[in-house]
């Protein structure tokens, strides 16, 4: 689905990405984790296509959806609006599918959406990035300034989607707890490179992997 | 009292004049973050084109309308140069300003620099309140408010609209969704240029312009969009009449000298308080 190859990209002189490679398959679920700073979002906006690389490949057989750090929703109008204009390249505008995973937020249809709970104004960013009828849903942190029980709801709600459409998803992530009990397969970026990649439960068990993101050895 | 209303229907048709150019410095620094101090070139060209395709002899309603869609043009025009680019928004201010003296001098060659007028709406003076009243300016007042609820309705109601609304609230996330958010404020510069031309084809009946009659419209225009932060339609309509009716006032009871020079001291109070209410807000949270 996703197949990028040495990607670099450059902030003037500073290099934010060095030689990032990285797949995601169809219907698979992949996670990034990575402390502030790695480079998660500038890999996103590169592959969302607001920034240039300045070499490498991304190859994505489908189109992607960006949901970006911080949700980013457009306050001033309500969610039905937020939702509708994720499809501004799509040929349907009909949120009724968004509603139908998210019933929530067909209560709150007319609220805006500056008004809504971290929460659902996640629903909402994930909403209308699926409004785009993506093969690929790129989600940037989550679970920031979530409380742990709304993240493991959304959470479901991802893997429900993934089961049933085949959506294929790049879960971008601090909480490497979270994602990796999300994603079968994971990437570890660490100041611009790729550090360690495989099947989660194998990183979950890497030292760099536990002392960085895992708060040390659990003991069992 | 007859004189009062005289005053005030002066000076709510002047109002509207103000108001359109306000509201196309609104809907373009929203979207595009650029203060367009070229908004009263918008007029002065629109009212001339008009006149001289009048003067070549196409009827009245078509000439208008045709010097308005020529108003959008150069608004898309001048949007082009100002935001194509890589210009920061202070950078294409500054641009503006020089696309505002560029078309002073592209009206001074073709047409020169006395004052131009045409007739406007024919037929008698309508009585309202005691007075007699040309029906252009009811014509200005009518046209003035039906554009701008019309665009109201079309930012608000429809799907491009919103998309650009949403530009003017988060670009990045409008980006993300696929929306070309140049092209957005290139359109918040053409519906800037199309109010323009409406105030200057609907004003040069009232009064002769010049060709430098942009800067005191820009000036005044610019002020009344400062009543709302440069944000808010309604209040740029609230600002626009109120300086129209403050100026014809002063001129009015006073002396015409100082109508521009009332009307900016208003604007600097109305700043000033608003920057007070800000910071008492600002307390409280």
């Amino acid at each position: 689905m996703l197949a990028v190859d040495g990607l670099v990209v450059r902030y003037g002189a500073a290099v934010a990405l060095d030689g990032v490679s990285l797949e995601v398959g169809r219907g698979e679920m992949v996670a990034l984790i990575g402390a502030n700073g790695a480079g998660k979002t500038t890999l996103l906006n590169t592959l969302s296509g607001i920034l240039a690389p300045s070499t490498g490949t991304i190859r994505c057989a489908g189109r992607l959806a960006h949901v970006p750090e911080g949700r980013e929703l457009f306050p001033d109008l309500c969610v039905d609006d937020n939702l509708r204009l994720g499809a501004w390249k799509a040929d349907s505008h009909d949120p009724s599918q968004v509603y139908d995973l998210f019933p929530k937020l067909r209560d709150l249809s007319r609220r805006k959406a500056g008004y809504l709970s971290g929460g659902e104004q996640q629903m909402v960013a994930i909403g209308r990035a699926l409004m785009a009828k993506p093969d690929l849903l790129a989600i940037d942190e989550l679970s920031q300034g979530l409380a742990p029980i709304v993240v493991q709801e959304i959470g479901r709600y991802l893997v429900q989607l993934n089961a049933r459409t085949g959506l294929s998803v790049l879960l971008v992530e601090q909480n490497a707890r979270l994602a990796f009990g999300l994603c079968p397969r994971a990437y570890v970026l660490e100041t611009g490179s790729i550090a360690a990649h495989g099947p989660s439960a194998r990183l979950w068990d890497e030292p760099a992997v536990q002392s960085a993101y895992l708060g040390g050895h659990v003991t069992t | 009292m007859s004189v009062l209303v005289q005053y005030l229907i002066t000076g709510v048709s002047r109002g509207f004049l103000f108001a359109l150019l306000a509201t196309g410095f609104v809907i373009i620094f929203r979207v595009t973050k650029v203060v367009n101090f070229a908004q009263g070139s918008f007029a002065v060209l629109g009212g001339f084109i008009a006149y001289s395709l009048l003067g070549a002899g196409v009827p009245q309603g078509a000439a208008e309308v045709l010097a308005v869609l020529a108003s959008a043009a150069i608004g898309l025009v001048f949007g082009a140069v100002t935001i194509l680019g890589k210009m920061s928004p202070t950078a294409s201010l500054v641009t503006t300003i020089g696309l505002a003296l560029f078309s002073e001098a592209a009206a001074m060659l073709i047409w020169g620099t006395t004052p131009l007028t045409y007739n406007g709406l024919s037929g008698h003076d309508i009585r309202v309140a005691g007075i007699f009243v040309q029906p252009q300016y009811l014509l200005l007042i009518g046209v003035s408010l039906v554009s701008l609820i019309i665009l109201w309705l079309v930012l608000d109601r429809t799907y491009v609209g919103k998309a650009m609304t949403a530009c003017a609230s988060n670009p990045y996330a409008a980006r993300l969704s696929g929306i070309n958010v140049k092209r957005m404020g290139l359109l918040s510069f053409a519906i800037g240029g199309a109010l323009g031309g409406i105030g200057g084809v609907l004003i040069m009946p009232l009064f002769p312009i010049t060709y430098d009659g942009d800067v005191n419209l820009a000036i005044l225009g610019f002020a009344a969009a400062i009543v709302g932060w440069l944000r808010s339609p309604g209040l740029a309509l609230a600002g626009g009449l109120i300086f129209g009716v403050a100026e014809e006032l002063v001129a009015g009871y006073w002396s015409e000298a100082n109508e521009t020079a009332v009307a900016l001291v208003l604007m600097i109070l109305i700043l000033l308080w608003q920057a007070h209410r800000r910071q008492r807000v600002e307390k409280l949270v």
